[in-house]
């Protein structure tokens, strides 16, 4: 197995189709070209002696070429997170020494001084000039070579690199994705960063689907829909924050639909989509197939989608236990496992509030440096919280870490920010433990209103107070312009905590 | 005959086809192409010979074939005129379950 051998039969089947089209630049790759050019390139990343191909940039065509040269080339790919600071980025490549480094023009004297770092701006990356040789060997065909080492968005200490083999690689397009599926006329706009697991993933599917994949470096809503029409998009994906932004600017733009006829399938994922925005986003694309898509780093991205049908079926319902599977990410995907499980590790019966645990060829679980962290039946536990509904639907609740432990009792805070959000002032809402003498944690929340509406802490707390148990009722409450998100729209619950433990 | 390890790739001895082993029994396992056997694809040249009028039924690229146990799943990486078989028996193709794009 080799993440090669997805380009190889592209090339094989339809070498003459656009692969990648880098929507700043304009510029393309047949199938044909990227798999000539990354035989070429890995001749360039040989003769360099490097043992980790790194690529610190924004999307563009480096992107899939520097994946599919390093599978040829038999070193990992090490995508790295432009967004961090000098000394952050230093620091990880220092850990994946002796480098081949494609980066920034601005970046290369810097980062090629340090010590077996091997720097090349992307431009002469990209420029098939300076790579006048082709590899002349196979790729190697073994399952258990790395293929990928993905620094994760740690929240504490050091980020660690998630190990992918080709194995899980291969196994989650296989199990995903049908060969030569996509027609010719279809587009994909990825606008996920190169360093995320889902722009990895989204380069893998695409390929073996022979579906032409616009690249959006820098996420804005305009850029979205502008690239979305110019090219007829058929397929996207994107975090809750990008689409939330999406529909704000149609919105704002009068729009009753967003006039996308071609967009067939809009999938979501990456952190928990508010009810609201889904909601909308299903009036403004009404022809669109809505999925959710939940997976992690270290099981090669997805492992539950509530698709299509699921999305429209439970907003029509007028079963609460239906209608609130909208919120849910949907339900384990062929070949995958999983189990939610207490603290002490049992299995948990339908509708049990626990940690998320799953199994699969797909999932990999493993650490540079520490090995892997599942268990002897492979299962690996995600410290995600969540509970399964008696058909497997899964509903997320949110790090297993931000569980709130108030006088003893645990407290998830997604039960009490699902309360919240119905609320028909707020728009969004970060629930927290906070430092408490008298309850070791006390639960609080930052709250942000719709515009031009004010909240009613009181009345928010009685309406709480209906539906949950005193206990779950925040001792603090207070209102915010706008939670803090990461780029790819996970919320930095940390933030939230350090301030309001402050106030 | 030759153990089939999962990522293993081979080739026809008589015809273009290209398999991955996708999943396999544990042991030797005779499999076949045109009716004669497959070989590691890493190996090199082979001596060719006919394909066997009965196994001429042809491999496509990106189908999974079976066998009717389902112990054994094989991907086609490059087309051929040759069918694929175990120990005589024809490979059946699988059917592919559609999901919905989510990357």
């Amino acid at each position: 197995m080799n993440v090669m051998m997805l380009l190889e039969m592209a090339n094989a089947a339809f070498p003459e189709r656009t692969a990648f089209t880098d929507g700043s630049s304009g510029e393309s790759y047949t199938y044909s070209e990227l798999f000539e050019a990354s035989r070429r390139r890995a001749a360039s990343v040989r003769a360099s002696g490097a043992g980790r191909l790194v690529k610190l940039d924004v999307s563009n065509l480096a992107t899939p070429l520097s994946l599919f040269t390093s599978a040829w080339a038999g070193v990992p790919f090490v995508p790295l997170n432009y967004r961090l600071t000098d000394a952050e980025i230093e620091a990880l490549l220092k850990r994946v020494t002796p480098a081949y480094l494609v980066t920034q023009a601005d970046r290369v004297a810097t980062l090629g001084a340090l010590n077996e770092v091997n720097a090349i701006a992307c431009a002469n990356f990209l420029d098939a000039g300076q790579h006048t040789q082709a590899f002349e060997g196979e790729w190697s065909m073994d399952p258990e070579e790395v293929a990928v080492l993905l620094f994760t968005s740690g929240t504490t200490g050091e980020p660690k690199a998630a190990v992918l083999r080709h194995k899980h690689l291969v196994s989650y397009i296989l199990s995903s994705v049908e060969f030569a599926s996509a027609a010719e006329e279809d587009a994909s706009l990825v606008c996920v960063p190169p360093y995320h697991i889902a722009g990895i993933a989204a380069v893998m599917s695409s390929v073996y689907s022979g579906r032409h994949v616009i690249q959006l470096p820098n996420f804005t809503a305009e850029a979205w829909v502008q690239l979305a029409r110019e090219h007829k998009v058929t397929t996207a994906f994107v975090v809750p924050t990008m689409l939330a932004r999406i529909v704000e600017l149609l919105e704002g733009q009068g729009n009753v639909t967003a006039d996308m006829p071609h967009l067939n399938s809009l999938a979501y994922g990456g952190g928990k989509m508010p009810l609201s925005v889904i909601k909308k986003a299903m009036r403004f694309f009404p022809n669109t197939d809505f999925s959710n898509a939940y997976g992690l780093t270290e099981t090669s991205s997805t492992i539950c989608v509530l698709g299509p049908d699921e999305h429209r079926e439970t907003v029509a319902s007028t079963d609460p236990m239906i209608n609130r599977r909208l919120v849910s990410v949907g339900r384990a995907l062929p070949g995958v496992e999983i189990e939610i499980r207490d603290d002490e590790g049992k299995l948990l019966k339908a509708g049990g509030r626990g940690e998320i645990y799953v199994r699969g060829e797909q999932v990999s679980g493993e650490y540079e440096g520490r090995g892997a962290v599942t268990d002897v039946d492979g299962w690996f536990p995600t410290r995600d919280a969540g509970s399964m509904d008696e058909e497997g639907y899964l509903f997320l609740e949110g790090r297993a870490d931000d569980v709130i432990v108030r006088g003893g009792e645990n407290l998830s805070p997604g039960e009490i920010e699902d309360v919240m959000l119905t609320h028909p002032d707020v728009a969004d809402v970060a629930v927290v433990g906070i430092p408490d003498e008298q309850w070791g944690e006390a639960v609080a929340a930052a709250v942000v209103a719709k515009p031009n509406v004010s909240i009613d802490i009181d009345a928010l707390k009685t309406m709480i107070s209906e539906q949950l148990r005193s206990s779950r009722v925040p001792a603090v409450i207070s209102v915010w312009s706008e939670l803090p998100y990461n780029e790819t729209g996970k919320l930095l619950r940390r933030v939230v905590k350090a301030e309001l433990s402050q106030s | 005959m030759a153990e089939l390890k999962t990522g293993g790739r081979f080739k026809s001895a008589v015809c273009t086809a290209e398999i991955m082993v996708v999943s396999a029994p544990s042991g030797d396992v005779n499999l076949t192409c045109g009716g004669v056997v497959m070989v590691e694809s890493a190996s090199g040249a082979v001596n060719g010979g006919e394909i066997h009028p009965d196994h001429a039924v042809g491999v496509a690229i990106g189908k999974r074939y079976i066998n009717e146990e389902e112990t054994l799943e094989v991907l086609c990486v490059k087309n051929g005129d040759g069918g694929l078989a175990v120990a005589g028996q024809l490979l059946l193709q699988k059917d592919t379950k559609k999901l919905p794009k989510t990357d």
